[in-house]
């Protein structure tokens, strides 16, 4: 099957969707590509990229277009003709062949690229702009292309010249609503692939920039412009994007989040260094950027405390921002606090969750408070997955053992504290969840260990033939 | 002449006390252990705004874990602690639990972990960390021989420790002490419980810790125990106390103080 062909092979007659086998017979010494569509959406999607550079509303029209909304943009380029030049041009240049045009409506524009590229209208000269053009630059599939020709409707202007009441008893509400739209009558709303930022700033090169100073001295300046402009609204960004956009078309992308809004030029700046320096696959300027572009994607008002006062407060800031220029360098999963959670089972009695938005909570949180004079009766370090440790036989069935091997070394067994019995939680877990028996133990050398039996003797363990099984044994954790 | 000479001289000492004394100006600042021995050794306890190492075996890792602790409550004094560690010693020794902490008599609340990738990362972490002194103290724990922490690396951790008031306390397991600038140095074992019946109840953490290395005062080795409830260190009432060792790259420092008398 085809699936895309150019200009050479049109003229041969091959279409898309035709057989290859066909094409073969038509054409003997075609050269064929095997389709990659992955690749091609993801070169779509490298082209939004750059399109972000005119607008941040940018949009997919699948399976190979692009919608821009321009709306309030088109200055800032010399105009919707000098714009459209200039993305035209570029893409060119990258050996891209565009079809582009601007349009009142998105479904008029697209109707545009098809047949008549390079177009711009003007608001209400939709319907005139397109009335000349094949029924087929719609795009409103074979179906409804072929039934149109056969009722004699070769150009859009002759079906726009039916009453729609006709056209909709003919071929549907949907291609009724499409025709209404390219014809500057209602518009399809465009689904742009990034949510609109709350505040953007760029700047742009005659003269591409590379080196570090350059980008780091930008990206500072920008930040002073972001933070005017938020600080005249009482905003604080919580997440912020630095986007460098290439001369060559590679647009990379920055984000940094918060713990909370900042309001400081100084820190965002200072965040972002962290960053930069420690990105895994540098920043590669290529033959330099011409344009960086800082938006605070989130943003959050922000609550004006008084801080000379109370140092508590600001102790608690300075730790905020610590963990923000560490989760800024390393990643904000890597920097955690941890929070108690109502259950008995040890491997989930505390969440581990991101400092940056649980700093507070984990501050206030209420841990169950330790018996005095007891000495303590949960291990200082729990592994994540309970090792397998050897028991001997010899052991009375439900006592602890008297030695195990753990990690190939062997332990005698000095001391024992327990058992402590934790039946798992079966209102909450599916399928059978085993008692554990968990002992204290301490080893000839004084290391202290926490074991469990995995299961009852007798009750629980069956092997293949339903008779009791020995249970397994497990190292979860140890003491100090 | 000489006159002149000998009062340029005392300017100028003046000058590099002056400078010596800022930047040790959080030096001063001992916390007490509970351990009154160890309190001697150390001149009154464990300095604040400088770089103690613990070091310990691979197996012993969960002591040294307790002892490092241990001193990271002493210093905190309701300030937060952040731990910074390698990914890999959590897979060693397991991850550190908040109910094993809230055990010791310690505050979860406080912590912050930070889960270093790789020691670099780790490092450069730590000293970011330890020049912020919204802290209580920064833990970093660390697993292996590092042929990263070098010299330099450690000066630069004592000089940021010194310049925020902020304690380091390094945690090396499975590693073997090198020359660095730290403080105090120690080398942790597990220490049996108090002697009694096989199967009566044992009591709070026993640590074996040897003082290896410490700036200003002699070394030496103590039985310690972490009482949870008062949140210190003690000595364990029911247990011999073993005689320290001599430590043998250091002159006695009892024959020090005659040979200075006499």
């Amino acid at each position: 099957m085809i699936h895309a062909l150019d200009e050479a092979a049109e003229r041969l007659g091959l279409y898309i969707g035709q057989p290859l086998a066909n094409a073969r017979a038509m054409c003997p010494d075609l050269k064929v590509f095997d389709a990659d569509t992955v690749a091609d959406a993801k070169t779509l999607s490298d082209i939004a990229d750059w399109c972000d550079r005119f607008t941040p509303l940018v949009a997919f029209d699948a399976p190979h277009g692009l919608f821009l909304d321009i709306t309030g943009c088109a200055h800032l380029f010399g105009g919707e003709a000098a714009l459209l030049r200039t993305l035209v041009r570029a893409l060119g240049r990258q050996g891209f062949a565009v079809s582009a045009a601007i349009a009142g409506t998105s479904v008029c524009a697209r109707t545009l690229t098809r047949q008549a590229s390079g177009t711009i209208v003007a608001d209400g000269g939709e319907a005139e702009a397109i009335s000349g053009l094949p029924v087929s630059a719609l795009g409103a599939g074979e179906a409804i292309t072929t039934g149109l020709r056969r009722a004699g409707l070769k150009t859009i202007g002759d079906v726009a010249s039916r009453e729609p009441h006709e056209i909709t008893a003919r071929f549907g509400a949907r291609f009724s609503t499409l025709l209404a739209h390219a014809l500057g009558q209602g518009d399809a709303p465009i689904n742009p692939r990034k949510p609109l930022p709350d505040y953007i700033v760029e700047k742009r090169f005659a003269e591409p920039i590379a080196t570090d100073t350059m980008i780091a001295m930008t990206l500072s300046r920008l930040a002073d412009t972001l933070v005017t402009s938020m600080e005249k609204q009482g905003k604080g960004a919580r997440r912020l994007e630095a986007a460098f956009f290439r001369t060559d078309g590679v647009v990379r992308a920055i984000t940094i989040e918060t713990g909370r809004p900042v309001t400081r030029s100084a820190v965002i700046d200072r965040l972002f260094r962290e960053r930069l320096d420690a990105l895994a696959d540098p920043l590669d300027p290529g033959f330099g950027f011409d344009m960086v572009r800082l938006s605070a994607s989130r943003t959050e008002i922000v609550v004006q405390e008084q801080r000379d006062l109370d140092a508590h407060v600001h102790d608690n800031d300075e730790l905020a921002a610590l963990i923000d220029r560490i989760a800024a360098r390393i990643g904000g999963k890597r920097v955690v606090v941890h929070l108690p959670q109502e259950t008995h089972i040890p491997e989930s009695a505390v969440l581990v969750a991101s400092a940056q938005h649980h700093l507070t909570s984990a501050m206030q949180a209420e841990w169950p408070a330790r018996t005095e004079s007891e000495p303590p009766l949960r291990p200082l370090r729990l592994f994540d997955k309970p090792e397998p440790i050897k028991v001997p036989f010899a052991t009375v069935p439900d006592g602890p053992p008297h030695q195990f091997t753990w990690r190939r070394a062997l332990h005698a067994v000095v001391r024992v504290e327990g058992p402590e019995r934790i039946a798992m939680e079966w209102w909450r877990q599916d399928g059978k969840q085993l008692t554990r028996d968990y002992f204290r133990i301490e080893d000839a050398e004084g290391l202290r260990f926490w074991i469990f039996r995995d299961g009852l003797y007798e009750g629980e363990v069956f092997d293949g033939d339903g008779k009791p099984a020995s249970p397994g044994w497990y190292v979860h954790g140890l003491f100090a | 002449m000489s006159g002149a000479r000998g009062s340029a001289l005392a300017i100028l000492r003046g000058q590099i006390e002056r400078i010596e004394t800022a930047e040790v100006a959080h030096q001063h600042e001992r916390v007490a252990l509970g351990h009154s021995e160890a309190d001697a050794a150390l001149k009154g306890g464990l300095a604040r705004a400088a770089i103690h190492e613990v070091f310990c075996e691979g197996r012993q890792g969960a002591a040294a874990t307790g002892f490092v602790m241990g001193l990271a409550g002493r210093v905190c004094a309701r300030r937060p602690l952040l731990w910074v560690r390698q990914d890999f010693s959590e897979i060693e020794t397991g991850a550190l639990s908040m109910s094993g902490l809230a055990e010791l008599g310690l505050d979860p609340r406080r912590v912050v972990m930070v889960r270093a990738a790789d020691v670099e990362s780790a490092l450069r972490t730590s000293a970011d960390a330890l020049a912020c002194d919204a802290l209580g103290a920064v833990v970093i724990e660390l697993w292996g021989e590092i042929r990263q922490f070098d010299l330099v690396a450690s000066r630069k951790l004592t000089l940021a420790a010194q310049g925020s008031g902020v304690t380091g306390l390094m945690l090396r397991m499975a590693a073997q002490p090198l020359p660095s600038t730290a403080e105090t140095r120690w080398m942790l074992r597990a220490a049996h419980s108090p002697p009694g019946s096989m199967w009566s109840a044992w009591g709070a953490p026993v640590f074996d810790a040897e003082l290896l290395r410490n700036r200003h005062g002699p070394c030496g080795r103590w039985i310690m125990e972490w009482s949870c409830d008062e949140c210190q260190f003690s000595e364990p009432s029911t247990y011999p106390q073993p005689v320290a060792a001599a430590p043998a790259h250091r002159p006695d420092p009892a024959l020090l103080q005659q040979r200075r008398a006499g």
